[in-house]
């Protein structure tokens, strides 16, 4: 394993040296860098071409060019290094501030993206192989093809200049007439109804259950005004903390355990009581007392869940954990939600943002800063999310379907295992392990795509610093932004790799 | 992508494998059960491996949608401005400037079916907009022809040697698709279009298939891989053949539905790449035209002109879920083991 490591960062390394070169020759050689000076006369054009010349090295030959450019990253490795610059854009201004600047909002987008993408993917995926060859997987199957054939630039046009006006427009004052409330419960209950399946009558049942619940549901909550101060409030926070904890032990234990079940219920009412004494605390936190208090919660639950559970104390331990990290997102969630009223006031009424990754000049708390970030991701994200989501679903899908086929899903059968253990156990955990290649592939991908969806929504990240620098034909930025890219694509590789043998014993690193 | 050292040994070669059954077992659209008639003519008739493959292709709907979507598309395109210099049945150029009839709004009605002056509208110079989007569909159709047949043909060769002559020859090849494949094709093309958009759309599409050849190029080695075990190549070379003639005719043939499978989803990609390029000002730059030119050229008009903005991107999206749809449907029909109990 160690040498394996040492092995592939040492092969990494050079690679992306190669892929550096590449990229470096490819960029000086796209075009003139005088180009937009072409139509300028005068003393002011020889001033900008000689400051050109200095900063970019123009009057060095290109592969001593190349070896400059190596030098000044070098000088980012050498510890305690001198002047870690990155070199120099054409003005003269060093690199290395303005990738400081634009890397924070394009990773908040591109890993906001990817985990959303991650964790509906595969769900659906799971879904529509479970429920292979019914509506709901030919309707997802035409969606994941549509959502391939989409050009993302186009979608997040579209997004921007419908969704969101909409958006902002029925948020100022959200009513819906009795008539959409109904459509939308019908709608709910019928993919309620699809996904769950079985025989008419029970999906007859699961479609009005469904229907009734999302419609009245809708309805207490634009009679409650949640639309416009939303939140989850004390009771909502107990009612899906329980919820959570019944959600966990369905899905990982099963309900035959009842230790299991207690535990994880106590491992609830943890979490709750830890959100009551939080309240005080959460006013304006920052993000170290936030994260601290998730592990506190996390491994008192896992000692309670653990104590309670008995037999079963290693699961029952587990799966508190679990619940305690999932009501602290919830905590986040809520927080995040009661600052939108103080926000959307602030921006105006127009809560949601079409331009930029971050409101200028934006005074407020901890909460209300976030939710900021929060709110300028959601048009963007769902652009980028809809693309990467298909290809998810899609592998995910026949993955799970080859596991289902395998001859010791069969043997767990017939030993009789409930379908819950063989679906969680068998194979959902061996239907994973492809995935974990293709979001190594994935990452990459949203990057790239990450400069079309900065663009159209005229973030200053990465990607502008890419487009510009490609259009300026200016190295510096060009390769600031690849040296990224291209660590990020090397290293998720060979974190994949080493996960690969981590999940499939079978396979030995060497 | 998983293979970086040197010696590939049994155990990474599988992880490739997995891989590729991963790709290659992917959907079952149209698997109905046979009738019985069906199955008895199955068992007295025999049938060649390409007819079995060509009827397993038909049976897939959603590819037989997809074939005919895109040669009527093909069809539209050519058809109706002509290429080349010769004329097709539409009157108007693309580049003839006109006064702009009713603010330029498109003509099309369905209902009474009418196509009117300018079924697509005007653009902003009064330009008709049927004509150039049929302008930029055709050449959007070429770039992405063109730029899967490049991957397709460098991907092979690379892939085949790779996997055939293993060694040396493997590390060094295998490298160098590490090292393209390090760097993102949005990336990479965007760099390597600088150079050569203006040369035009061919060499531009050459170019672009020059940069996406890696994905095939690991595919086909991967084949190659396991393939070059087999008792029969074991037999062609006892019997003296050349590595020339096993490659060729021995080994190539069975990994064709790898190659097709990819190279149509290598084109679809491409359609989507040559947009995303020209939207960023990096693709076809003008006198030419294609899809993405013409979204981009009209992005600001979207809320006072969307027709300007819609229609190419309705031809982007027909074109590519198309191409999508007829990979799914080859990647069923070349597979064998695509029958599958139902649950």
């Amino acid at each position: 394993m160690f040498y394996f490591i040492v092995k592939r960062t040492i092969i990494s390394f050079f690679i992306t040296l190669a892929a550096t070169t590449l990229m470096y020759f490819l960029t000086i050689s796209s075009g003139d860098p005088f180009e937009d000076l072409g139509e300028t006369s005068g003393p002011q054009k020889a001033a900008t071409i000689a400051a050109r010349t200095a900063a970019m090295n123009l009057d060095v030959a290109p592969i001593p060019r190349y070896f400059l450019w190596l030098q000044d990253v070098g000088h980012c490795l050498v510890p305690g290094g001198v002047s870690c610059t990155l070199g120099q854009d054409r003005t003269g201004a060093a690199v290395l501030p303005q990738l400081e600047n634009a890397i924070g909002s394009t990773l908040r987008l591109v890993v906001v993206a990817t985990v959303l993408a991650l964790v509906l993917g595969v769900v659906v995926g799971i879904v529509t192989a479970i429920r292979q060859y019914s509506v709901f997987d030919y309707s997802i199957t035409f969606v994941s093809f549509l959502l391939f054939s989409l050009p993302l630039f186009w979608l997040s046009t579209l997004l921007k200049q419908y969704l969101a006006i909409d958006l902002n427009t029925w948020l100022d004052n959200p009513q819906f007439s009795y008539l959409t409330i109904a459509l939308i419960g019908v709608v709910a209950g019928v993919i309620w109804a699809v996904v769950v399946g079985g025989d008419r009558r029970r999906r007859l049942v699961v479609f009005a259950v469904a229907a009734a619940v999302t419609a009245v549901g809708l309805y207490l909550l634009l009679v409650t005004g949640w639309f416009v101060t939303p939140g989850l409030g004390v009771v909502g926070m107990l009612v899906s903390a329980a919820g959570i904890a019944v959600l966990w032990t369905a899905l990982l234990a099963g309900f035959r355990r009842r230790r299991v079940l207690h535990a994880a219920l106590a491992a609830a009412a943890v979490s709750f009581a830890g959100y009551l004494a939080s309240v005080p605390l959460l006013n304006d936190p920052n993000w170290l007392v936030l994260v601290a208090l998730v592990i506190l919660l996390a491994v008192i639950s896992y000692v309670v869940a653990g104590v309670i559970g008995g037999p079963f104390r290693t699961q029952a331990a587990r799966i508190g954990a679990v619940i305690a990290v999932s009501v602290s997102l919830l905590i986040v969630l809520d927080r995040l939600l009661q600052a939108y009223p103080t926000l959307s006031a602030k921006a105006g009424g127009r809560p949601i943002p079409t331009t930029g990754s971050q409101s200028a000049n934006l005074e407020g708390t901890f909460w209300e800063i976030n939710l900021d970030y929060a709110l300028h991701l959601v048009l963007p994200t769902i652009a980028l999310t809809l693309i990467s989501f298909a290809t998810y679903t899609r592998y995910t899908r026949a993955s799970q379907l080859d596991v289902m086929n395998q001859d010791y899903i069969r043997t767990a059968r017939a030993k009789g295992l409930s379908e819950r253990t063989v679906l969680v156990k068998h194979a959902f955990r061996n239907a994973m392990i492809p995935i974990t290649t293709l979001m190594a592939f994935d990452f990459a991908g949203v990057l790239g795509g990450a400069v079309i969806t900065e663009q159209v929504f005229g973030w200053n990240g990465m990607g502008k610093l890419f487009v510009d620098g490609i259009n300026a034909v200016d190295p510096g930025p060009v390769m600031a932004f690849f040296l990224v890219v291209g660590t990020a694509a090397v290293l998720f590789n060979m974190l994949a790799d080493i996960a690969y043998a981590f999940l499939d014993p079978r396979i030995t690193l060497s | 992508m998983s293979t970086n050292d040197k010696q590939p040994d049994d155990s990474r070669a599988s992880v490739e494998l997995s891989e590729l059954n991963l790709l290659t077992q992917d959907s079952d659209i149209a698997t109905e059960p046979r009738t019985q008639q069906q199955v008895d003519r199955v068992q007295t008739e025999a049938k060649s491996q390409g007819r079995l493959i060509r009827e397993r292709f038909f049976r897939h709907k959603g590819a037989l949608a997809g074939i005919t979507l895109l040669i009527l598309i093909i069809i539209l395109a050519f058809s109706s401005i002509g290429y080349a210099g010769i004329p097709g049945w539409w009157d108007k150029e693309y580049d003839v400037l006109a006064d702009r009839f009713n603010e330029g709004r498109p003509t099309l009605t369905l209902w009474p079916f009418s196509l009117g002056e300018h079924p697509f509208g005007q653009d902003v110079l009064g330009r008709d907009y049927f004509a150039l989007t049929m302008r930029g569909t055709q050449t959007s159709l070429i770039i992405a022809f063109i730029v899967g047949l490049v991957a397709m043909v460098i991907g092979t060769t690379v892939g085949a040697i790779a996997g055939y002559f293993r060694g040396w020859t493997e590390a060094v090849l295998m490298r160098i698709t590490d090292v393209v494949i390090t760097i993102p094709t949005l990336v990479i093309a965007a760099a390597v279009a600088g150079i050569v958009a203006r040369a035009g759309i061919v060499p531009f599409a050459l170019f672009l298939g020059v940069v996406t050849w890696t994905g095939l190029a690991r595919l086909v080695r991967g084949e190659f891989l396991s393939l070059r075990e087999k008792e029969f190549v074991e037999s062609a070379k006892s019997v003296g053949a050349s590595s020339a003639r096993i490659i060729f005719r021995h080994i190539l043939p069975n990994t064709v539905g790898v190659i097709i499978v990819s190279t149509t989803l290598a084109i679809s990609g491409a359609i989507l790449l040559e947009t995303a390029l020209s939207y960023l000002g990096l693709g076809v730059t003008a006198p030419d035209t294609s899809l993405g030119k013409a979204i981009n050229d009209n992005r600001s008009a979207l809320t006072v002109r969307p027709w300007l903005f819609l229609w190419p991107g309705a031809f982007i999206i027909g074109i590519a879920l198309a191409v999508n749809f007829i990979g799914d449907g080859l990647r069923d029909a070349f597979d064998p083991k695509q029958t599958r109990v139902k649950q």
